[in-house]
């Protein structure tokens, strides 16, 4: 393997349900965590729905795969940016959104939250810095 | 294709995971384990029992290296360890136990 790390952004803007992207994203990200890159995801304008707890699916039949989310910590998935101005816009806040966590191994496998909230201008900058931006 | 179970029929893909994952039960995966040559102990159910916890939890089948980390995490460091887990399962932890457990291949095998 390469010892070359990049940082790659998985860029979440659709709802959970309706269309497949959100589901590819999710896959592609748990896919890719097993080649070592600096993996970050961010969430705007529709897809912060995707990360909103009590989710179900029951009636529109197709499988919930919110819990999932919660896996990404065991993948050393650790960063999810959400946009604040998406969130407000839907009428939204940190609060409607499920808690992830991960446990960091250089502290004392100390749980921290995954998500962090970021200013669309804030979110301009962190995509600025990153090597491979993939859309969905 | 398919699993047969006191007379009933289990249909599996061509890879030998279920179809129906509500078709899942210990007969069946005795019988599953038989055909992947495993002779099923408590440490192999140890395993299987925590990838059914894990897949109702977050409703994926774990890749190996998450499933071994995971497992050294709940089950301590003598059976969360590659070599043993390898022992167990010497196909692979994550897809044989999967199959096992009745669980779709493992997110992030390839």
């Amino acid at each position: 393997m390469s010892d070359e790390v990049k940082k790659f952004l998985y860029v979440n803007r659709k709802a959970p349900y309706g269309s497949i992207y959100a589901l590819e994203s999710l896959e592609v990200v748990l896919i890719g965590a097993a080649f070592e890159q600096e993996v970050s995801l961010a969430f705007l304008d529709d897809g912060v729905f995707q990360l909103t707890k009590g989710q179900d699916t029951k009636e529109i039949g197709v499988k919930n795969f919110s819990p999932t989310y919660r896996a990404l910590g065991d993948y050393d998935v650790t960063k999810l940016y959400v946009e604040e101005e998406s969130l407000k816009e839907r009428g939204l806040g940190i609060d409607d959104l499920q808690y992830l966590t991960y446990e960091d191994e250089d502290d004392d496998y100390k749980e921290k939250p995954s998500i962090k909230v970021v200013s669309r201008k804030e979110m301009a900058d962190i995509m600025a810095e990153q090597d491979i931006i993939l859309s969905f | 294709m398919a699993y047969e179970v006191n007379g009933n029929i289990v249909e599996h893909d061509e890879e030998g995971y279920i179809i129906n994952l509500s078709d899942w039960s210990k007969e069946l995966a005795e019988v599953i384990a038989k055909s992947e040559e495993i002779e099923m102990t408590d440490e192999h159910w140890a395993v299987v029992n925590f990838l059914r916890d894990y897949y109702e939890e977050y409703q994926i089948a774990p890749a190996v290296r998450v499933l071994i980390k995971a497992i050294k995490k709940e089950l301590g460091p003598e059976v969360g360890n590659n070599k043993y887990m390898y022992e167990l399962f010497p196909y692979g932890p994550a897809k044989q136990a999967c199959k096992i457990a009745g669980l779709p291949k493992p997110t992030g095998c390839v």
